[in-house]
């Protein structure tokens, strides 16, 4: 189990005292929730690996409830964890022993919608698909687009900065969010952005993005709605090496071509969807892609041809356009449910993500096939290829003892290699609790401690999701952390102790 | 004085110096833009001008890296060798500062957060900075971000970094996204709209699914300007609108669209020449450049652009030209002795968004207000923020607002 800070006894103590306490802050009793069985949904995310009940679950349905419990919890320090849906992979919802966990599943309503400016404002609980529903009646929709989306929140979105296979044209969350309702740590409320684009002074809805619930907490979003094409159609080619596969990649890119998704499935990864959803993959290739294009008929014809020219000058072994929205569907049907599929082949996967340079995919997956063969676990992968954000599946048995650990150890191996190769230890799922050990391998103390400064300045006594995405820590540094005087004048930078 | 570090460590020595003397700086890339933002207050100048080179470039990939005293133009032609391009079209300052300074380097496009037209449609500035290494007011070297595009590794400090006028640290090398250019851009002009119906036509190409990739809004005085006569000749108002891609996908959207507007007004598609022309100016802010008045940029909501215009002129003469679909209001005011700033504020709150003094009527710096103040609680993480990075203000003291 994952090293969390040792509960503050003095606020377990209290448990009683401050449930009675947040009763009278919000409009619902009953949405104060202290019973066990009750806050069991609570005690893991995505990562069931690791479980922690919280102290208390408080449901608040307004940003001023929201803001009366934060305010209360900075006054008792109390530590706080939000929770959207629960389904983040990396832990990054994870609740402490002495937490308030507050979840926004009440924050449900849709605000507003102004197609006139292309933007629709919802409460911070309204799922990813929701936004989506709510405007498809005009043909709109809402971009980033992660496999989760029918379960997974707005909120939980924007900590996560979370992203989907057509993130390669449209951008990932924080590409196509235009401002949030935040409330701090000690209850204040702020507005960043709105229906105007760029942030007026310093863009703190961009650092807000992906900050990992350690910042505050989004009751609101105003995210940018887009006008969909008028239609789309894949085509999956398939190929006897990767690093076929991968040239072909760097040849569509390079002709100009920006396909709206570009994804890339090893000989693994075909076979486990392909027994899943029975989409006519090619069996006996070693590496397949699926590539979308967008707009009228005529268009993705015009494109699907010039993709396929460029399929042809890589030794391709099949190449199936797709003719139907049936086929479409199918096609996409294995790839979006390709977690699932690979659960179905072996009782446990873990779902690594890290991100590398394109050009480096037949080099990164021949080391991880050489781990796979010294750790003993079956690894598929699963790649955006046009952006190199890379999923391998490690294929485990958590009933064999140690399997969990040893997976675990491979998996930190992979994102290692990730770095390595000029990339980062993840591209879509967040750090959490996870890969928090592992900061590090991307970045030295220096580049930490300012990281860890700008929390503070947000969150001095860090209380808001304090175990996640930094190695803990005793004292981490506030943030004017005033340095001695007396700098030395050469000799380049001070090295200051981190820890 | 006035020092050009060579490399990154010497920059650090240099801010380690400046912090240990407290003596601030003042950050300069090719000074092209000094004028835009409030005057520093520094003795001495930090320029990252003899810091240049592009250090890693891979069209495959989509990635750039560069030290940040690199030429503007170096980069562009590099990438215009391999077809490709920066898509968010950072403006050239030179228009409306009168060519002021040596050549933009790419530290001070990012330092601005300027980004074109395309912004609509690509995103801004903001949006292409993939990684960044600069070097902080307590002297430090830190790396934020990297060269892949989808990172979540951490805090995003580069989008704290991209508009940050150069307050939080010096950068010395960024990396950024970029992208294949277009085949082709034709560009759809409706002539003679009112601002009202300009400014709803723009909202339906944006709406439209044709991927559009420009959406402005000229009035006659404006669009005559351009230097391209289809504009020049009609002698009324230009609602221009961008389309890119390849070329006979290009032709159908364009007639599409076109079709989709049915009568309401006269119309006509430019060449790629012609209508580069155009865009380059609306980027440049070249129909203003030569006012008289002071110089405004508002960003607001779309639909709002043409209230916030009848909101200013009950108070004062007002020249305009609307970018975004609206959303981007250059103005040119003819205004007392705040250049305007209250008139023009009070335009834009009821609206949403803020208005930023680009160019000043008697040429400026100034030491009013050149961006809105921020709200208290705003004020007040801003000045933590600031503090994390540079505690004891040695970084372009001054430079967005009074103390920061
Ligand atoms: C099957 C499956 C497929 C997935 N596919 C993808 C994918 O394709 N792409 C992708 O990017 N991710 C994917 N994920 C990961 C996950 O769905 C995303 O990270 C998602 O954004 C989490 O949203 P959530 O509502 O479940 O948030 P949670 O898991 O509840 O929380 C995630 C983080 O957000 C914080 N948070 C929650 N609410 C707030 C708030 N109001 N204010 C501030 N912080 C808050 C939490 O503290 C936590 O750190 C997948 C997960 C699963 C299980
Ligand atoms: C083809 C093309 C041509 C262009 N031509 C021009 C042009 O001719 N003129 C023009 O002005 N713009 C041009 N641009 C637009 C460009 O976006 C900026 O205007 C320009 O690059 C400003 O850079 P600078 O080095 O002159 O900045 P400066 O004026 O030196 O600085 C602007 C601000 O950025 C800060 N800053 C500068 N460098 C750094 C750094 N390394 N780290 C932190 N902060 C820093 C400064 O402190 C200051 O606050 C062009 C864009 C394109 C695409």
């Amino acid at each position: 189990m994952i090293e969390l800070p040792p509960p503050r006894e003095d606020v377990l103590a209290r448990r009683a005292q401050i449930a009675a306490d947040l009763r009278g802050l919000i409009d619902k009793p009953e949405a104060v929730i202290d019973a066990a069985d009750e806050m069991r949904a609570y005690e893991t995310d995505g990562l069931t690996a690791y479980r922690q009940m919280p102290m208390l679950v408080v449901l608040p349905g307004s940003t001023e409830e929201v803001s009366r419990v934060m305010a209360y919890c900075h006054d008792n320090g109390i530590r706080v964890v939000a929770r959207g849906a629960g389904t983040s992979l990396a832990g990054g919802a994870l609740p402490l022993a002495d937490s308030v966990v507050i979840g926004v599943s009440r924050l449900s309503r849709v605000l507003d919608i102004d197609f006139a400016n292309r933007t629709a404002t919802v409460q911070a609980g309204v799922t990813n698909m929701g936004i989506t529903r709510a405007v498809e009646h005009e043909q709109y929709f809402y971009a980033p687009d992660p496999s989760s989306q029918i379960v997974c929140t707005i909120a939980g979105n924007i900590a996560m900065n979370s992203g989907g296979a057509h993130c390669l044209k449209y951008g990932v969350t924080t590409n196509n969010l235009m401002g949030v309702t935040l409330v701090l740590p000690d209850g204040q409320v702020v507005e960043l952005g709105g229906k105007h684009l760029d942030a007026a002074g310093y863009d703190l809805l961009g650092l807000i993005t992906g900050s990992e619930g350690g910042l505050g907490i989004v009751t609101e979003a105003t995210v940018r709605i887009l006008r969909s094409a008028e239609g789309a159609r894949p085509a999956l080619i398939s190929f006897d090496s990767n690093e076929a596969a991968g040239a072909c990649v760097d040849a569509i890119i390079g002709s100009g071509i920006i396909p709206v998704a570009l994804e890339f499935m090893d000989k693994p990864a075909i076979h486990a969807t392909e027994a899943f959803a029975k989409a006519g993959y090619p069996l006996d290739a070693e590496a397949m892609l699926i590539v979308e294009v967008e707009g009228s008929e005529a268009e993705i014809a015009a494109l699907l041809d010039r993709i396929v020219a460029i399929a042809q000058a890589h030794d391709p072994r099949t190449i199936r356009v797709s003719q139907s929205d049936a086929e479409s569907a199918l096609i996409w049907k294995g790839r979006k449910a390709a977690f699932g599929a690979v659960g179905q082949i072996m009782p446990d996967y873990y779902c690594m993500d890290g991100t590398i340079p394109t050009g480096t995919l037949p080099e990164v997956l021949g080391r991880i096939g050489a781990l796979s063969a010294a750790y003993g676990f079956q690894v598929a992968n699963i790649f955006h290829a046009g952006d190199g954000n890379l999923h391998p599946l490690i294929l485990y048995d958590a009933n064999k003892p140690g399997e969990l650990a040893r997976a675990e150890e491979m998996g930190a191996e992979i994102l290692k290699l990730c770095v390595d190769v000029g990339g980062c230890l993840t591209g879509e799922h967040g750090v959490g609790v996870e890969k928090r050990d592992l900061m590090p391998v991307q970045f030295n103390p220096t580049d930490l401690d300012q990281q860890r400064r700008l929390k503070s300045a947000f969150d001095p006594q860090w209380l808001l999701n304090p175990a996640k995405v930094f190695p803990l820590t005793d004292t981490p540094p506030a943030w004017d952390d005033p340095a001695p005087l007396n700098l030395p004048t050469h000799g380049g930078v001070d090295a200051h102790a981190s820890h | 004085m006035h020092t050009l570090p060579t490399s990154e460590t010497q920059i650090a020595d240099t801010v380690l110096a400046a912090r240990a003397e407290r003596t601030p700086l003042e950050i300069s890339g090719g000074g092209t833009k000094r004028r835009l933002g409030r005057r520093v207050q520094a003795a001495a100048t930090l320029s990252t001008d003899a810091l240049r080179g592009i250090t890693l470039y891979r069209p495959t990939e989509l990635v750039i890296s560069a030290n940040s005293g690199t030429p503007l133009s170096e980069i562009t032609q590099t990438l215009g060798e391999q077809g490709q391009e920066l898509a968010f079209e950072p403006i050239d300052h030179r228009t409306v500062y009168g060519g002021e300074g040596a050549e933009p380097t790419i530290g001070g496009v990012i330092a601005c957060n300027l980004s074109g037209p395309r912004r609509v449609n690509a995103g801004a500035a903001r949006d292409h900075l993939l990684g960044v290494r600069a070097v902080n007011g307590r002297g430090e070297v830190i790396k934020n971000g990297g060269r892949v595009v989808k990172n979540v590794t951490g805090y995003d400090l580069c989008k704290l970094f991209a508009g940050s006028f150069g307050t939080l640290g010096i950068l010395t090398e960024v990396t950024l996204k970029v992208r294949p250019k277009a085949e082709r851009a034709a560009t759809l002009v409706l002539f003679g709209l009112d601002e009202v119906a300009g400014q709803a036509a723009m909202a339906e190409a944006l709406g439209s699914p044709f991927d559009v990739t420009g959406a402005a809004y000229l009035p006659a005085t404006q669009a005559s300007t351009l230097g391209v006569s289809a504009l020049a000749d009609a002698g009324t108002s230009a609602t221009v609108i961008r389309l890119e891609g390849f070329a006979d996908s290009v032709a159908y959207r364009t007639d599409a669209l076109r079709g989709s507007y049915g009568p309401r007004a006269a119309t006509t598609v430019l060449d790629d020449a012609d209508g580069a022309a155009v865009w380059a100016g609306i980027r440049d802010v070249r129909p203003l450049a030569a006012s008289s008045g002071s110089l405004w940029r508002v960003s607001t909501t779309p639909s709002e652009g043409p209230a916030v215009l009848a909101r200013l002129r009950e108070r004062s003469p007002v020249d305009a030209v609307l970018d975004w679909g609206g959303g981007l209001v250059w103005l040119a005011v003819e205004a007392g002795d705040d250049d305007g700033a209250a008139a023009v504020r009070d335009a834009v709150r009821p609206s949403g968004g803020h208005a930023t003094l680009v160019r000043p009527a008697g040429g400026g710096p100034g030491e009013g207000e050149v961006f809105d103040p921020p709200p208290p609680v705003l004020a007040m993480l801003g000045d933590r923020i600031k503090r994390s990075f540079d505690p004891d203000r040695i970084l372009n003291p001054g430079r967005m607002y009074a103390g920061v």
